[in-house]
């Protein structure tokens, strides 16, 4: 039993591990979507704030720098986005897809003198798990929360704050407006470019910061494409949580679990009553898109206003054309 | 105060004096970005031209990757012709592709004509069928089919890379996750030194172009996507027109799949798309939904994309090059749209802070 509870706890520890990433752009994602902007470039600033991040670490030997230099990377992404899409009213869905393939390019350009490199010292181990004494014995969660990277709690952190900003206070307020009636908004005095612009690139800043979790603590070194998708969870994961940033915690790990029995049991044989099962990691890796589309399904059909993508999602606004 | 307006008619001639602007300035920028990182713009641009058309082979590796391309986005502009923004290429080209590979996996032994045009059908309904999943969920439930077609590309990615770790793994490959290669019968031939599928798409390009601009379904499709309300007050059967339009978008793209495994690949792989079924909404888009457009919009990116792979083959610059050069161009073109649509002018005294 004992047994059981501690590998469970470190089942835990790992799938938070293997989430942490998938929550910055998650959060990243909402902050964006919430205002009315759809940015399928998620995946392209994760790749921007992985190189350029991984490459300050190296340069500066400093954690900060490096974890800033991702995050503007990333913001640096996200503000060609908002120019072509809040400015010059370009097309969402395509920008998106594009600035996912610059963002690839460039950290694969980037990424060519960084690969075989290791972190400094002192980056690796600003980041590396710090463990709260008494706390960590909890059992069960104690590993999963208490033995962590302060990478980890800065990202919970960051969750709730958005939580409370979009909630319970005037400036998210104005946000959710824009996204939900941008004529309304602007109509009640709100600057709808200005609001726009100031979340979609703190956005990319989250998924810069995102995309450097994997090669400055998880990874962590510079591999060519070194978030592998993960953008595109992101994407899925932001519905999964209805655009709620603490339900994205849950649903982040919730995936990195997925992936930690992806892995675990990728090759094990198990057997449940007496028949033959096999776990197969491509299957499980089908499981975030499938659960993306059933709730796209239900939130529809719930009609729990709460719940709902904001209205103005995908839809460039023009006070010209109200 | 200056203000913003929509230009009154577009002139086609401006619109496409804008656009090449649009691309010369992004090349510019660009060798700007090269020469920063340490390259010769005008050496890089002038290997991937040679790269990508200097030599029968390299030009036919060019056109190879301008088939599906061209055939994607045919498909894709038949869905978007309605505003209904299938972004499921990728997801659908799988799907034919697997189709495809169900037939040439099962019934080996049929001759080559009988055995081709089999999967070519196949792939077309798998393609189909699964483009209808998200048209089934936006009719039914108001569901994104944004949102529904995205995700719907890595159900169908993670199935084929299921079937190559597992059921379909090649037990010849000394344990290399692999998928058999089919059987002689089930490649398409070459014509011309060119696999076949360059007729398959020119055909497709002209019934496609037909079906849009001279057919009733065309029309009850441009229609519908203007505005559902006219064409229901019209007299249009709404399911009809999504129905069979979907069914013929997601069914070019599993026909770009089928072509793809069996010309190119010779099997399937979950490497057969590598990404060209997004590219292709970015050439869908950038072509504006014209099937003639479409073909050579299709051609310039894979010189583009061959050029970038001839850098990383020949040059050992890496092929991310191309890829920054495609987000630079396409950045620039999505960003002069605006100067398409709209113009700059003073707003007339009186009006000024309205």
């Amino acid at each position: 039993m004992m047994q059981f509870v501690d590998a469970l706890s470190y089942f835990l520890q790992t799938a938070v591990q293997m989430g942490t990433h998938i929550l910055l752009a998650t959060l990243g994602g909402i902050l964006c979507e919430k205002v009315g902007n759809l940015n399928l470039g998620i995946e392209g600033m994760m790749l921007l704030g992985a190189s350029v991040g991984f490459s300050a670490a190296i340069s500066t030997a400093n954690p900060a720098v490096a974890v800033l230099a991702a995050g503007l990377a990333g913001a640096a992404g996200a503000l060609i986005y908002a120019l072509i899409t809040v400015t010059l009213r370009g097309n969402q869905v395509v920008t998106g897809l594009v600035l996912t393939i610059f963002g690839a390019g460039v950290s694969g350009f980037l990424g060519k003198n960084l690969s075989g490199k290791s972190l400094p010292e002192s980056v690796s181990h600003a980041f590396a798990p710090v463990s709260i004494p008494v706390l960590r014995d909890i059992p069960v969660l104690g590993k999963m929360l208490f033995e962590q990277s302060i990478y980890v709690h800065i990202s919970i952190v960051i969750a709730i704050l958005m939580y409370v900003y979009l909630n319970h206070t005037h400036a998210g307020l104005d946000a959710r407006a824009v996204g939900e009636n941008p004529g309304a908004a602007d109509a009640s005095g709100i600057n709808v470019s200005a609001c726009k612009y100031a979340h979609v690139i703190s956005g990319g800043f989250l998924c810069g910061v995102g995309g450097a979790w994997l090669s400055l603590v998880f990874v962590p070194r510079w591999q060519e494409n070194i978030t592998a998708g993960a953008g595109w969870i992101a994407v899925a994961l932001i519905i999964f949580s209805t655009w709620n940033p603490v339900k994205a915690i849950f649903a982040a790990y919730a995936f990195g679990a997925l992936k930690g029995i992806g892995f675990k049991f990728q090759n094990a044989d198990l057997s449940l009553f007496g028949s033959k099962i096999q776990f197969s990691a491509q299957l499980l890796d089908m499981i975030p898109y499938v659960a993306t589309i059933i709730v796209l399904v239900l939130i529809t059909r719930r009609k729990k206003k709460e719940h709902q993508s904001p209205k103005g999602l995908g839809v460039p606004y023009f006070r010209e054309e109200r | 105060m200056i203000r913003i307006v929509t230009r009154p008619e577009p002139s086609a001639f401006r619109e496409n004096v804008l656009r090449l602007f649009a691309v010369v300035a992004a090349l510019a920028a660009a060798a700007v970005f090269m020469a920063m990182m340490g390259y010769n713009p005008f050496d890089i641009y002038a290997k991937m031209i040679a790269g990508s058309l200097k030599s029968a082979y390299r030009f036919k590796e060019t056109v190879n990757k301008t088939i599906p391309l061209v055939v994607l986005s045919l498909g894709i502009a038949v869905a978007f012709r309605m505003k209904f923004w299938n972004i499921g290429a990728e997801g659908q080209f799988y799907l034919g592709a697997y189709g495809a590979s169900l037939v040439a996996f099962t019934m080996p032994s049929l001759p080559a004509i009988i055995l081709l045009p089999l999967m070519l059908v196949v792939s077309f309904l798998f393609g189909g069928l699964w483009a209808l999943v998200p048209a089934v969920l936006k009719s039914r439930f108001s569901a994104s089919e944004t949102l529904v077609t995205l995700m719907l590309n890595y159900v169908a990615l993670k199935w084929i890379s299921y079937l190559q770790y597992g059921p379909w793994k090649d037990p010849a490959a000394k344990g290399f996750p692999k998928i058999a290669p089919f059987g002689k019968s089930a490649i398409l031939p070459d014509f011309l030194g060119i696999h076949i599928g360059w007729v398959i798409t020119l055909a497709l390009v002209a019934i496609i172009y037909v079906l849009v601009k001279k057919t009733k379904l065309g029309y009850e499709i441009d229609v519908l996507g203007e505005s559902e309300a006219t064409a229901r007050y019209a007299g249009m059967s709404v399911t009809r027109i999504t129905i069979v339009a979907i069914l013929i978008s997601g069914g070019l793209c599993g026909i770009a799949g089928m072509m793809q495994a069996s010309a190119i690949e010779h099997s399937l792989s979950e490497q057969l798309s590598g990404g060209l079924g997004f590219t292709a909404v970015i050439t869908t888009w950038l072509a504006r939904l014209s099937p003639p457009v479409i073909v050579l919009v299709s051609f310039l990116f894979s010189v583009l994309l061959q050029g970038g792979s001839f850098l990383q083959s020949s040059l050992q610059i890496p092929s991310s090059v191309a890829d920054i050069l495609q987000g630079i161009i396409i950045f620039f073109v999505l960003g002069s749209e605006f100067f398409v649509r709209y113009r700059f002018t003073r707003s007339a005294p009186g009006e000024a802070g309205k």
